[in-house]
């Protein structure tokens, strides 16, 4: 049966095809929609972990006991779960294990750029790579398989182009039925990771990829198309359908074998044309690859190392590089330089709970309102982290200083503390954040006495990748009500005394709370505490201008809320867009007193 | 079976994403191979949405290239106005009466521009440039959401497939309580497309 799928929903139904029986993931675009989808299949059990190296161990774990599991996440999550990931590779498993990798090239939604390709040679472990939702959905089936047969995990790496994109997929398999029950057998060569069997299983591996050189040599879904034999192409991901539009007469070898590489069918495949082209996202992986086998290749000196690539770019880089002749169409250039036009960023919503701290943060913290200059021993440092707050970095809130990675503003702020920095240092993350890598960074704080502020913004919900549940939400993966992890008795056991929770749309408390937490010179915790706008289905009655007092000031604007505009050089609320009393955030902000429930 | 390209650019929360999941299963469920792609800037932060939408006998790229769009559908007019470079020569471009104004042009230096110097950046491109009232339709059907309905069918009328062909999809996707009021819409923007192609003798 034909069905349109997206990547991830077709590595979901070819996992399930296949007989997952355990799937975990933390959320993170562009992966997210695997577990979702899996959540939603009878037989599975699906969970959102706390973060990608307990979702990998549940999996290593459930491989272990025999069964077929399945752990998605996005790139960023790989370097979470490396030291798993390692591990794993070390012992084995019993039952299949596949580990999704989705990659962000160009960074849609990410806070960086990497090739995870690399993982796979890194830590020992076959990696395969689906062109389309087609492959996407049959490479599942054969990942458990080489996992079980060659006794090691495997890894699968989407792109958000083949995670997001749909395409016309035959669905010719249903459920297998022959799932092995669950058992395990006890084996502490295998599963005791003491040195003296972790030696022997280190031998195991190299012997695994030895056989796995020969396996891949035959694999169906490595295509040869022959055709023009004065260009080659080899490619892999959604670059082999940009390589096939663009090198239309060309011959074409597609690679779903990334780790190992099918080495003599390249060899194979080299002979056969004049020119070794690669073409292929982020690093010259399967170039260097290619190039180690002693064939002359053309790559990265035409296709950009950085970013996403298109049809555009490769058929660019082609012209230039010589490859293909300059297209001969007239090319749809405007005869006038392209106007400029207002960017439309992506913006906090609004009656977004995390507005008002930032707008606090941003008034006690900024006083110089810009960036790049000296800052003055009486403004706040905000270190941040990874989640929708994030986007308080854009005007007008601009209200933060750093973001890397998941759980960071905690060490960070510690870090500028314990330096001797003179400013004071508050550290601002999420709940779900939080819970996936914060935890431990607060137990460093305490144990090393920092005076660091940690704000927790507890909207209840993972927001950012679409409200999926975590640890303090009390919602499973498939919805299922369940125990929750309690912040403030979670941050109370950890050692912390000065434990805050504050309204999370009332200015005044938040701004005394900050104030007061950020002189002491204990470890200070504030929980910001109100709902995701997008979770609340009752809205409040829209907030209106009054039209005579409104003096035009627009300090309203510098919350920067999306309902919120000028008209008639006053100030104007969008009544559809306002959520009315739940927020009331302009109403605190405006001087006159101008703002106020609407009378509808 | 002709190729198509299509561009929908738009906004969060005007149906972008429902419109082309919607024409690409139309186009699978008669006989095109189909791709289809979104690329959504955190689009429900307010950022902007832009789903490209192909059929053709064998698609391989799943991204249209800039100057190849045969079909621009503009959900917002600024995002209309963004997207025009990726509009072949002569390509229909059909945009909806929707502004949606950034915070940045509330704030910023860079006003939102005019219908005029909207429709005055789509014409160094193309002249096939249609406006259309869907927000009224969707209004007049009752059915505020079927904005991208209305677009739909005012794009229906410039292919091959029949009027049938996208309403019996459309049948199977829609959720009951907005059946009629969506294929009303659709029907009301293919009387709108219809009468133009009509009155100004354009091919298909």
């Amino acid at each position: 049966m034909k069905q349109l799928l997206s990547g991830n929903e077709a590595i979901a139904l070819g996992a399930y095809h296949a007989g997952v029986v355990v799937a975990t993931a933390y959320p993170g675009t562009p992966s997210t929609e695997i577990l979702e989808n899996i959540a939603r299949m009878d037989g599975v059990y699906a969970e959102w972990s706390t973060n990608e190296k307990v979702a990998l161990e549940v999996g290593m774990g459930a491989a272990y006991g025999g069964v077929r599991a399945l752990v998605s996440m996005k790139h960023v999550g790989l370097n979470v779960a490396a030291d798993p990931l390692f591990a794993v590779s070390t012992t084995g498993i019993v039952g299949g294990l596949v580990i999704v990798s989705c990659d962000d090239p160009g960074e849609h939604s990410s806070q960086g750029e990497q090739d995870n390709r690399h993982f796979a040679r890194i830590a020992k472990v076959p990696m395969l790579e689906p062109t389309d939702s087609q492959d996407a959905y049959e490479l599942m089936e054969w990942a458990f398989n080489i996992s079980e047969e060659f006794d090691t995990p495997v890894l699968l790496r989407s792109t958000t182009r083949i995670s997001h994109c749909k395409t016309v997929v035959d669905v010719n398999k249903e459920r297998r039925a022959d799932l092995k029950p669950p058992h395990f057998t006890r084996s502490p060569a295998k599963y005791v990771m003491v040195p003296s069997n972790a030696r022997v299983r280190r031998h195991a591996m190299e012997e695994r990829i030895i056989k796995l050189q020969a396996y891949v040599e035959e694999f169906p879904l490595n295509e040869m198309l022959l055709a023009d034999r004065k260009i080659g192409v080899i490619s892999d991901g959604v670059a082999y359908q940009y390589s096939r539009e663009v090198f239309k007469d060309a011959s074409h070898l597609k690679l779903t074998t990334i780790y190992p590489i099918p080495a003599n069918l390249i060899r194979r495949f080299a002979q056969e044309v004049e020119r070794v082209v690669v073409v292929e996202e982020l690093d010259p992986y399967l170039e260097d690859e290619v190039r180690r086998l002693g064939i002359a290749v053309t790559g990265k000196e035409f296709i950009p190392i950085i970013g996403e690539l298109n049809p555009e770019i490769v058929e660019n880089g082609a012209i230039q590089a010589g490859i293909v002749p300059a297209s001969a169409k007239p090319s749809p250039q405007s005869s006038s330089p392209a106007p400029q036009l207002p960017a439309r960023r992506p913006q906090l919503c609004a009656g977004c709970p995390h507005v008002a701290t930032e707008f606090v943060l941003r008034k006690l913290g900024f006083h110089t309102a810009g960036y790049g200059k000296e800052l003055k021993k009486d403004e706040l440092i905000v270190t941040s982290d990874i989640g929708c707050y994030t986007l308080g970095v854009y005007p007008p809130l601009a209200a933060l200083d750093t973001c890397a990675c998941m759980g960071a503003s905690i060490g960070q702020a510690l870090g500028l503390e314990k330096a001797g920095v003179p400013n004071k240092v508050v550290a601002v993350l999420g709940d779900s954040t939080f819970m996936h890598s914060g935890i431990t960074g607060l137990i460093d704080v305490v144990y090393n006495q920092g005076s660091t502020t940690i704000i927790i913004l507890d909207n209840q919900t993972t927001a950012m990748t679409g409200h999926q549940g975590h640890p303090g939400t009390g919602i499973s993966a498939t919805g299922a009500t369940t125990q929750a992890v309690e912040l403030e008795s979670l941050v109370k056991g950890i050692g912390v005394k000065d434990i805050n929770v504050v309204d999370a749309f009332d200015l005044k408390a938040i701004e005394s709370t900050i104030k007061r937490s950020v002189e002491s010179d204990e470890t200070s915790v504030i929980i910001a505490r109100g709902p995701c706008i997008l979770s609340v289905k009752t809205k409040g009655t829209p907030l209106e201008v009054d039209t005579e007092e409104c003096v035009g000031c627009f300090d309203c604007l510098d919350i920067g809320c999306p309902a919120i505009s000028i008209s008639e050089d006053i100030a104007c609320i969008d009544a559809d867009m306002c959520v009315g009393t739940i927020c009331g955030v302009c109403a605190q902000v405006c001087p006159q007193d101008a703002i106020s429930e609407g009378k509808r | 079976m002709k190729d198509v390209n299509v561009l929908m650019a738009g906004v969060g929360g005007y149906g972008v994403i429902m419109a082309s999941d919607g024409m690409a299963e139309i186009g699978m469920n008669n006989g095109y191979d189909v791709k289809k792609s979104d690329t959504l800037g955190m689009a429900q932060r307010g950022g902007s949405v832009v789903s490209h939408v192909r059929w053709g006998r064998h698609v391989f790229s799943p991204m249209i290239r800039k100057g190849e769009v045969d079909f621009m559908l503009g959900f917002e007019q600024l995002e209309a106005a963004r997207w025009a470079p990726f509009i072949k020569p002569d390509g229909v471009v059909i945009v909806a009466d929707v502004v949606v104004i950034p915070i940045s042009a509330i704030d910023g230096k860079i006003p939102y521009p005019s219908w005029d110097e909207i429709r005055g950046i789509l014409s160094q491109y193309t002249d096939k440039i249609y406006l259309i009232p869907a927000t009224r339709i969707a209004q007049e059907v009752g059915n505020p959401r079927a904005v991208n309905m209305a677009m739909l069918g005012f794009l229906s009328a410039f292919l091959e497939l029949g009027t049938e062909a996208w309403t019996e999809t459309m049948r199977r996707r829609l959720p009951p309580k907005f059946m009629e009021s969506s294929i009303e819409a659709f029907m009301r923007g293919t009387d709108e497309a219809k009468a133009i192609i009509l009155g100004k003798g354009i091919k298909k």
